[in-house]
């Protein structure tokens, strides 16, 4: 199996990968903003509105969106934390107990904040139920919220002059489940369902291997939660194996399926965000920096997984170690660069055996504030955060004050940009740098030296940006780590959207400036360059120091 | 007659109003080169900023400040070379800092200090105001006066001011006229004229009054007047951060934060690693990481724009107004006196039938010589130079001569001539005195025959009904050429001036018509063409009918029109275009202006103006030259480009520092890290010290950048950011590799 022999199917299949993307993101952007601008509701919708008694028409101002989805959130992380505390004595709990305060803490958090960090073996510790009521339910809830999150901001920057509304919550949340998510999932399930993923509600099959060696498979509702796993870009797979499992992810096809699902959604929101702006050039411009530093990165971690130093890859043609030989290489960086660049976090190869460059590589698309293309939603308001930054650093070049699509960028605009670039940065390095330090932090990690620190900084990144995915060798099922991580994901996810709805407010309430020849042109190629130069200068610049004491000295090793 | 002797002397002592003639006028003071002597003067300002509750404002510098200390007390405590250099090193960081907004400010002080020189403690002579006869109230002759120091006025006060006195306060003339010198203020030598009423009847405290008395009721308070404003401005003493300053500021405190925590957090992995740095090396990357390049310069760039403002005799009120005369979507401008000369001249002579064209010429140029308004110097003027040459000759054709004078009943005026018996063609010959009588007092000359000749110039249609009336009868013919002659001036946006004569009791007969023309300034094209190109959309504001109004701004190639406009239509206009989320600016100094001034974001007022309109506006000019609002434009456009330009810069010089400072730390544990030494500098320690010292000086070599501001042409935003990108991002990127190499060399044969 040499590399060469593998470069076309591989590019073959990025092609494909990339024209399908490409045809479907037209449709689908006018589609999802047709769904969150649309006054018309559907029935389904009408009765879940009469049920939690909200007027799905009252628009609502930027905090009270905030305390409707904190609120919503609270309830979630409550639900779900009891539902795993009490599954020993709920149904289809496969004999599993309850899970301990600490794991339940870290798995309610996780994901409910769209994180869906892996402490445990989903087959060794959550019963079906807690999957389908719990995770399952979370998986579409969390990635809608992250989604209204994204249109609320989009909202802000189209409107002009209105007291700071920016949209109602609970429609907007009822609205992504209901018209994008759930349809959507439930095609990719028959497709995934077609391409040999199981979907039943089976205890544990025993079998006998070739060996004659008696094994308990367990079955599950894998392909439902499979699609909106990668869908709703959360990454929590219904085995620890995650993807590479051949239950859940079987062949070549299925794994194209999971990686266009993956991508499918943040590819497409700058489209949505175009047209709801009214000018898709803009759209246009988001995406192409997204896919641009997709790409590259892309690239760079093949290369690096191709080029693999040691014996080992020289005789397997590739660093194959960690990877699933039924995908090949290629497939496998092409789904870690995307679930990493996403926020998803599901695998089918294990990150912490990519070759240093590679695993850095993984590390430094959840590092960048996964924009590119980032999770649903989460992905599109990071990038238009960064925009802001852009237009703030390099707007004023043209000799004016900044302003972004219409709207100035002033000091409180900018105090909330601020802190929004400073909270993920700061809970990944304190929280990786007390780990480093700590006996308990240090007892988690599993490799001496830089490789250690790449796990552990790998694991607080995951944790602060809602990823979920792992180096493995970072033992995180201990209090430590469950406490820490479940902070790191709680205030990585709800204070960079309390900032970001704020924002939103705050450029509702503006009055939309009309462009001239004089404004900064925010869709011409070369603002999509400063901006890709912004988010990696400005949020690449906070990571230097600590990933040249990890992935760089031992790449250079 | 005593009284118009004495109107005539006042009339002889008005010296001529400078006007904006010539455009574009930039009416400047010499830019003033950094010297070395400016710098020397700075250093003590320098120190005493070092202070940290001063510094706390900017807290860029604050953390520098603060690891200066740190480094010098770790030098002390350890003494080592090594340490004692960057200690060094980053106090001159600091100091450099403040050197550049101590400089700033110290060209703002010589100017203050000859504004100082005005504000003299004078003696005012304040009028009595109880025992006041309504006659002496009226006319302020023979009130009663006191001495009494100028500090002492009040607001509401009224003063006697004569010639060669100072004008003790500022305020509005309510009696008399009088030249003043406003050379202290506005460094133009000529004297300007002051009078009660209309829009010229502001005078400014610390002025002097040439010739002539006026009575001045004071409008501020000591201490607060328009000088006491002016030096606190030019100081920079009242210099209050504008809202994109402190928006800048914000994110540069967030990156600062951010390199904190990068830097504070490296220490645990540093250790983890087996790689524990010093304290010292670790204050030196954070001071190299934080934006120090620009948080440095960025009060000396705000300071500086406003005194390139000062330097163009526009006094900003506010800092906000220079920021939002970046971001104007929209340029007022009244037409007359800012886009064209500001009055109607004559073009051209138009005769009709069988006259020639020197004889209509000869006739406008007879009606017109007694007429002192700028149209009719104009068609003396045209006549002079283009239709008689030698029309020097023709000095004297006024003997007798009667003025026919303007009414708006019959919309006309002209001259009537008494024709000498036997005389050549009618022409007479002025009295040996040679002053015209143009008083039009009837009786004062002594007819010479029984015929007069009557000449009337007129609108088209007030002549043909006084032509008529003489008995005359227009045929078709006639009438039509007329009407063509009249719409061929009209439709391009003239004013057709109809000449006719009657000589005796014959019937009047038409002569021709008189093109009237505003004529625009040369380069108002493009200037225009230029804002356009800027974005900025000009509209030109006039009284004139539409049709006017549009050929005048099709000629000046202004992209709008507001015409026949009132005060209320031009508030109108800015509130619309506000509305929009446009920023508008306009220039007025008219009492009725206020409003509008008041109203739009960027508000230019006149000196010459009332007081009203100053305080109305957020700028002052002091030359008066409405044109000047596209040069305040550009100012503020410079200023914003200056700190976008250093921003960027700022930040992209991180990445070399990286390269210098990352491989130098950890390089003795793991030795691979030495292929990201890619400038292959000569030691860990020398590559530090190197970093430090290019954060430190280029601080230095950006203060002349930071006081005169960017090179800036007016271009579309496109190319400016690719321009400016280009160059102060990419070389941004690129300078700091060469210039920490360059340190390098020299440091490691220092060290």
């Amino acid at each position: 199996m040499s590399p060469a022999v593998e470069i076309w199917p591989a590019v073959a299949q990025i092609g494909i990968l990339v024209l399908l993307l490409a045809l479907v993101h037209v449709p689908f952007g006018a589609y999802m903003a047709r769904v969150y601008t649309s006054p018309a509701h559907l029935r389904v919708e009408r009765a879940f509105y009469r049920a939690v008694r909200v007027d799905p028409d009252a628009e609502q101002r930027w905090m009270s969106y905030l305390l409707s989805l904190l609120g919503f959130s609270l309830v979630s992380v409550l639900f779900l934390y009891a539902l795993e505390r009490l599954q020993g004595a709920l149904p289809w709990n496969l004999g599993l107990a309850g899970i301990d305060p600490a794991g339940a803490w870290s798995t309610a958090v996780s994901f409910t904040t769209n994180t869906n960090w892996q402490w445990y073996s989903g087959e060794a510790t959550a019963s079906h139920l807690t999957q389908m009521a719990g995770f399952a339910v979370q998986n579409f809830v969390s990635a809608s919220v992250g989604m209204a999150v994204a249109i609320a901001l989009v909202r802000g920057f189209a409107r002009s002059g209105t007291d700071a509304r920016i949209g109602n919550f609970w429609t907007d949340l009822t609205r992504g489940v209901v018209r994008i998510l759930l349809p959507i999932s439930f095609v990719a399930a028959f497709a995934l369902m077609a391409g040999g993923v199981i979907q039943n509600l089976d205890p544990h099959t025993a079998i006998t291997t070739i060996e004659g060696a008696t094994q308990h498979l367990l079955g599950g509702p894998v392909a439902s939660q499979e699609a909106i796993k990668d869908l709703g870009t959360n990454g929590g797979g219904f085995f620890n194996a995650n993807s590479s499992h051949p239950f859940e992810n079987p062949n070549p096809i299925t794994n194209l399926i999971e990686i266009f699902l993956l991508l499918v959604i943040p590819f497409t929101l700058p489209r949505t965000f175009g047209i709801m702006v009214g000018d898709k050039r803009q759209g246009w411009t988001v995406l192409a920096v997204m896919a641009g530093l997709w790409a590259a990165s892309l690239a760079l971690t093949t290369w690096a997984e191709l080029a693999g130093p040691g014996s080992a890859p020289e005789a397997a043609g590739a660093a194959m170690e960690g990877k699933e030989v039924r995908f090949g290489l290629p497939a496998s960086a092409l789904f870690a660069v995307s679930t990493t660049a996403t926020s998803t976090g599901s695998v089918n190869s294990m990150h912490d055996s990519f070759t240093a460059p590679g695993g850095g590589m993984l590390l430094f698309n959840i590092l960048l504030g996964e924009v590119a293309p980032g999770g649903v939603g989460a992905g599109l308001y990071g990038m238009l955060v960064l925009a802001v930054v852009a237009v703030f650093i390099a707007g004023l070049m043209v000799g004016r004050t900044p302003e972004y699509l219409g709207k100035k960028i002033g000091r409180h605009e900018m105090t909330l940009v601020a802190l929004y670039v400073l909270t993920v940065p700061a809970l990944v390095l304190i929280g990786t740098a007390v780990s480093v330090v700590t006996g308990p932090g240090l007892a988690g990690i599993q490799d001496p030296g830089a490789h250690g620190l790449s796990e552990a900084l790998y694991g607080f990144a995951s944790a602060a940006n809602n990823n979920g995915s792992a180096f493995a060798g970072l033992s995180t099922g201990t209090p430590w780590y469950e406490w820490l991580q479940g902070l790191a994901m709680l205030f990585g996810r709800f204070v960079p959207i309390a900032l970001v709805l704020a924002l939103a407010g705050r450029l509702a309430s503006q009055t939309k400036i009309p462009a001239s020849a004089g404004t900064l042109p925010t869709h011409r190629p070369l603002f999509a360059g400063l901006l890709a130069g912004v988010t990696l200068i400005v949020v690449g610049l906070t990571f230097i120091p600590v990933l040249s004491l990890g992935p760089v000295v031992e790449s250079l090793s | 007659m005593s009284t118009p002797t004495q109107n005539e002397s006042t009339i002889a002592a008005r010296p001529e109003v400078p006007g904006p003639e010539h455009f574009p006028h930039r009416h400047t003071r010499p830019a003033r080169a950094l010297t070395w002597s400016q710098v020397r003067e700075a250093v003590p300002a320098a120190l005493r900023k070092l202070d940290p509750r001063d510094l706390w404002h900017s807290p860029v510098m604050f953390v520098v400040e603060v690891g200066a200390l740190v480094t010098t007390v770790l030098a002390i405590v350890q003494p080592a070379v090594f340490a004692w250099w960057i200690a060094g090193w980053l106090w001159a960081t600091v100091v450099f800092a403040t050197l550049a907004e101590a400089i700033a400010e110290s060209r703002g002080k010589a100017q203050a200090s000859t504004l100082r020189a005005t504000q003299q403690q004078t003696t005012a002579h304040r009028i009595v105001a109880s025992p006041m006869t309504p006659e002496s109230a009226a006319t302020f002759d023979g009130v009663e006066t006191v001495e009494v120091p100028s500090a002492t006025l009040r607001v509401g006060d009224v003063v006697v001011v004569t010639a060669g006195q100072a004008i003790p306060g500022d305020g509005d003339v309510i009696d008399g006229v009088a030249s003043v010198d406003e050379s202290a203020i506005t460094g133009e030598s000529a004297p300007v004229i002051r009078e009660s009423g209309g829009d010229r009847s502001a005078v400014t405290g610390g002025t002097r009054v040439l010739s002539d008395r006026i009575v001045v009721r004071i409008t501020a308070p000591a201490g607060q007047t328009f000088v006491d404003r002016m030096i606190a401005l030019v100081e920079g003493s009242e210099r209050q951060r504008t809202p994109n300053e402190i928006a800048l500021n914000i994110l540069l405190t967030s990156l600062t934060i951010v390199f904190l925590l990068a830097v504070a957090t490296l220490q645990p992995f540093a250790v983890y690693s087996g790689a524990r740095q010093s304290l010292l090396v670790l204050v030196a990357l954070l001071v190299c990481l934080i934006p120090t390049t620009i948080g440095a310069l960025l009060s000396a760039i705000g300071i500086a724009g406003m005194d390139r403002l000062v330097q163009r005799n526009v006094l900003a009120m506010s800092g906000r107004a220079v920021e939002a005369a970046g971001d104007v979507d929209v340029l007022l401008l009244d037409k007359t006196g800012t886009i064209t000369y500001g009055n109607r001249r004559a073009t051209e002579v138009l005769p009709l039938g069988s006259i020639g064209p020197r004889e209509l010429a000869d006739a406008a140029r007879l009606a017109s010589l007694a007429d002192a308004t700028p149209e009719g110097r104009s068609i003396v003027e045209l006549v002079d130079t283009r239709y008689a040459p030698d029309g020097g000759a023709g000095a004297g054709r006024l003997a007798g001569a009667e003025l026919v004078p303007f009414t708006a009943q019959t919309r006309m005026s002209g001259v009537d001539l008494p024709v000498p018996s036997g005389a050549d063609g009618g022409v007479g010959r002025l009295p040996r005195d040679g002053a015209p009588s143009a008083d039009g007092i009837p009786g004062n000359h002594e007819p010479s025959s029984g015929t007069v000749r009557r000449i009337r110039k007129g609108a088209g249609s007030a002549i043909q009904r006084w032509v008529l009336s003489t008995g005359t009868a227009l045929s078709d013919a006639e009438k039509a050429e007329l009407t063509e002659h009249i719409d061929a001036v009209s439709r391009p946006g003239g004013t057709p001036l109809v000449v006719a004569e009657q000589t005796g009791d014959r019937p009047a007969r038409i002569l021709g018509v008189v093109r009237l023309k505003d004529v625009v300034k040369n380069g108002m094209r493009e200037r225009f063409d230029e804002l356009r190109a800027m974005g900025i959309r000009s509209v030109m504001v006039t009284g004139d009918n539409a049709v006017t109004a549009r050929a005048i701004a099709a000629e000046a190639g202004v992209d709008d029109v507001l015409a026949e406009a009132t005060p209320e239509d031009k508030l109108a206009l800015i509130r619309r275009e506000q509305e929009g989320g446009r920023l508008v600016a306009m220039a007025g100094d008219g009492t009725n202006d206020a409003p509008a001034l008041a109203q739009s974001d960027v508000g230019v007022a006149m000196n010459t103006g009332t007081t009203a309109a100053k305080e109305a506006g957020n700028m002052v000019d002091l030359d008066s030259d409405p044109t000047k609002l596209i040069e305040i434009v550009e100012i503020g456009k410079q200023l914003l480009i200056t700190r976008g330009a250093l921003t960027t810069f700022s930040v992209a010089n991180d990445v070399a520092k990286y390269f210098a400072i990352l491989p130098a730390m950890f390089v003795g544990v793991f030795p691979q890290l030495d292929v990201l030494n890619i400038m292959r500098l000569s030691s860990p320690e020398s590559a530090i010290l190197s970093a430090v010292i290019f954060n430190a000086l280029i601080i230095l070599v950006l203060v002349p950048l930071a006081l005169h501001g960017v090179r800036y042409r007016p271009a579309s935003a496109s190319a400016l950011l690719r321009r400016n990108l280009l160059i102060y991002g990419l070389g941004g990127l690129i300078a700091p590799f060469a210039g920490i190499k360059l340190i390098d060399l020299v440091v490691s044969l220092l060290v």
